[in-house]
């Protein structure tokens, strides 16, 4: 470190001296000063690190580079985001990524969140934009809920030894059943809806082909059909190679209509009428001409290079019967072979927008809660706009019970589910089933670094440059997910078997299992459940 | 082959006359007159493949929406939401039509004589050798071509109902981002907006809009000669990539 002591006081002495010493100053400060008040810190351990140079091929934002001069692998941790792509793929467990300790003085109100946020918008002048869901520490309800066992008055159940059942299937249910008898064989007589078949509650949420890459649509698409769940297109059309995936694929209509047509419409198990999304609600999309290749120009059908713009609204639904409109087009366009959802973000009205939803003729409604990830959002929208999916999926259940018309729709949650226990809570508070987006993308690598919208992802997910696609290999990726969604399965079991129930049917909507700890008497009469101890 | 069948649509419920037309196109049936109908909803929505329609009445919503190839005659008004999201094919509609008209329309050909309502034309697009047309004889509401990504949008403003109304509404193709709009007699300079390039139009766009002009002429009994004689503007985005410098990342 000496000789670079050296170097800076000869420049110094130089500068100094320079006649254009204010002229250089200047060239020399203009640097953004948010450029030193990084997030992240790259430390090399160098007794570890042996110069192999992985962590400069791993990183696509270019922190890590060869120092010719010093002949060693340096870094620049300004451009670093946290992603620990290279920490992971280190051979000699050399590198560790840190927060940056450096501190601003302590005020809880001025956080450097907030801080750096006015730097860079001072210094660039525009909308801030963030990826996946909203970080911000609001409540977790599901952190809240606590599930119910078996002791002594009803046995509980052993999965491993009995029958547990876990399909679901979603749809519109009859008010009654009708049966008719004939040759002493009794027959159904009430034409059921159409219907998805779910072996496990869950399904692969919605997630772009071009805001993910086509090796995990290939992943989703075998790993829904070897689980036997579904997959939910996204609003980026549909690869021509993965209609053979179309009994476990739902498609998504959206308001910019990328790649809708009639092969697109009738390819799936059911169609989603994409309204909002909880990470975004009451805005679109930019898909930024950059990430239309030739595949997502393909699929989306828009010229290569061009921007996928998806306007905020649908312009064709301004009102319940304009949504009505849309999903009877729908249900025309596929001679009523396949149910119809409508996907909103949880909203303050969520409950009475749910209802209208119902109404308008929906077999099936998703609600995506503000956790719920995303390719990219403006910031302020992302964590500021939105309800919690617990609150929002409790107050919908319970309207739709209200109302009497809750069999007429299944009910489908997102936004942040993370686990198995979240699954089972979310159905005992009246969900059908759930959709995993996050999680999904955590199966296969992603970090939570939250900058999707670089197009740069160095776990290859959210990204279409190949060289970085191709670090997602779709046969791993799928076994990944299969394994994910077996093993909440199993956990699912275990759980119900302890409830002493032998059956996902029984839980649904069945509050009696939660009890709350932590909640204010209003959370728990939104939530409709009792306080531990009660 | 074609096969003719005449339906009377008096009375008859939107979802057993579709039926009806999707039982008879199966027993091979390739042209309809349907009569009397009077708003029944989406008639050739979905459907693909080479049949025609003549469509006597008002044709309800969301009439051939997704639909692909099929060419439709409307003698009378059309509701909302004509040719929404439409691939290919032809709608011919001798009245006026509502809001919504050819909504992310993705190719085919609408013609329409008279006025039409609101957010016509909202995010046309093209793609390959898809391109979609609409020409409207008369005038267009608010929001004409907003987010338009592709394809060609005619006003004319000849055959309007409406004397006092501008020839297009507010919001004139705002978030335009690609595509044309062509205006006859040009268009008052309180509906255009900062992003928008108008100009006179070049020899190009003068073949390209008699084209269409000619087949709608054709199509509806007028004199393309006469539409024709007038002057035409050409409205097109000042910037392909409208919100391209919005976002700083955080
Ligand atoms: S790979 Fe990720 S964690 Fe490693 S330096 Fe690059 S951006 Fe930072
Ligand atoms: S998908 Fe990639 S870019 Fe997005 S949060 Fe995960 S690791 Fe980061």
């Amino acid at each position: 470190m000496l000789d670079c002591g050296l170097v800076k006081s000869k420049c110094r002495k130089k500068f100094l001296k320079s006649k254009y010493i204010y002229t250089g100053v200047r060239a020399l400060l203009y640097q953004s000063i948010v450029q030193n008040y990084h997030d992240f810190v790259v430390e090399r351990n160098l007794d570890l690190c042996i110069n192999c140079r992985v962590c400069e091929r791993q990183c696509s934002y270019l922190v890590h580079y060869w120092d010719e001069n010093r002949q060693r692998v340096m870094h620049d941790s300004s451009k670093c985001v946290g992603c620990h792509r290279c920490e992971a793929l280190c051979p000699t467990g050399a590198i560790v990524i840190k927060r940056n300790p450096s501190q601003f003085r302590e005020n809880s109100h001025w956080k450097p969140w907030f801080l750096k946020n006015v730097y860079k918008q001072a210094e660039q002048g525009g909308v801030l934009l963030s990826g996946m869901g909203n970080p911000q520490p609001y409540p977790i309800y599901w952190d809240h809920l606590l599930l119910d066992a078996s002791q002594v008055t009803n046995p509980s159940i052993d999965p491993l030894r009995e029958p547990m059942e876990l399909r679901t299937y979603l749809g519109s249910k009859p008010d009654a059943l009708e049966f008719v008898e004939r040759d002493n064989k009794v027959n159904l007589k009430t034409k059921l809806s159409p219907q998805i078949k779910l072996n496990y509650p869950i399904m692969f949420s919605a997630m772009s082909y071009g805001s993910i890459n086509f090796n995990l649509h290939i992943a989703m698409a075998k790993a829904a059909t070897e689980l036997g769940i579904v997959y939910n297109t996204g609003e980026g059309g549909l690869h021509p190679d993965l209609y053979k995936y179309g009994p476990n694929t739902i498609i998504q209509v959206a308001s910019g209509r990328f790649g809708v047509h009639k092969d697109y419409l009738n390819a799936g198990c059911g169609i989603e009428i994409k309204i909002g999304q909880g990470a975004k609600p009451g805005i679109g999309g930019h898909l930024p001409g950059e990430k239309v290749d030739a595949g997502v120009s393909l699929t989306r059908m828009i010229p290569i290079g061009s921007d996928a713009l998806s306007p905020a609204p649908h312009h064709d639904i301004y009102s319940i019967e304009d949504l009505r409109q849309l999903i009877y087009a729908l249900k025309e366009a596929t001679e009523y072979r396949v149910p119809v959802s409508v996907k909103i973000a949880a909203v303050h009205n969520a409950a009475a927008i749910a209802s209208g939803i119902v109404r308008a003729g929906a077999d099936i409604v998703a609600i995506d809660g503000f956790r719920g990830g995303t390719g990219a959002a403006p910031t302020m929208i992302r964590d500021n706009v939105g309800i919690p999916a617990e609150l929002a999926l409790a107050a919908i259940d319970q309207r739709l019970r209200d109302e009497g018309v809750r069999n007429k729709a299944s009910i489908v949650i997102a936004g942040g589910i993370r686990c198995s226990a979240d699954v089972v809570k979310a159905i005992a508070l009246g969900a059908d089933a759930v959709y995993i987006g996050s999680a999904v993308l955590v199966a296969v690598g992603c970090t939570m670094c939250q900058r999707c919208y670089t197009g740069k992802c160095p776990w290859g997910i959210a990204t279409n440059v190949p060289a970085l696609a191709r670090r997602q290999n779709p046969e791993i990726a799928k076994r990944k997910l299969v394994n994910l969604v077996r093993s909440w399965g199993h956990e699912i079991e275990e759980m119900l078997g302890g409830m002493g129930l032998n059956s996902i049917e029984s839980l649904r909507g069945n509050r009696e299992k939660l009890r709350a700890v932590g909640l204010s008497e209003i959370e728990l009469d939104i939530l409709k459940i009792k306080p531990a101890g009660r | 082959m074609t096969k003719k069948i005449v339906i009377d649509a008096k009375g008859i419920y939107y979802k057993e006359l579709n039926q009806q037309i999707r039982k008879f196109i199966q027993k091979g049936y390739t042209d309809f007159e349907l009569l009397n109908v009077s708003g029944q909803r989406y008639i050739a929505t979905g459907l693909e493949g080479d049949y025609n329609f003549l469509i006597k009445g008002v044709a309800g919503q969301d009439t051939a929406a997704f639909m692909r190839g099929p060419y439709l005659r409307i003698e009378g008004n059309a509701q909302d939401g004509l040719g929404n999201t439409m691939d290919a094919g032809k709608i011919v509609v001798t009245g006026m039509a509502g809001d919504v008209l050819g909504y992310a329309m993705r190719g085919g050909e609408i013609y329409v004589r008279g006025d039409v309502g609101y957010r016509v034309g909202i995010h046309m697009k093209a793609y390959q050798d898809k391109l979609p047309v609409i020409v409207i004889g008369g005038k267009a509401g608010d929001f004409l071509g907003e987010y338009m990504a592709g394809g060609i949008l005619i006003v004319l403003g000849m055959f309007s109902q409406d004397k006092i109304a501008p020839i297009t509404g507010r919001s004139l193709a705002t978030g335009i981002h690609g595509g044309i709009i062509y205006i006859r007699d040009g268009v008052p300079d309180t509906q255009l907006s900062f992003n928008l390039k108008v100009e006179e139009i070049d020899e190009q766009d003068s073949v390209l809009i008699h084209k269409y002009v000619s087949n709608f002429a054709s199509e509806l009994g007028l004199d393309a000669e006469e539409i024709m004689d007038a002057r035409f503007i050409r409205i097109r985005p000042k910037s392909h990539r409208p919100y391209g410098n919005l976002y700083v990342p955080n």
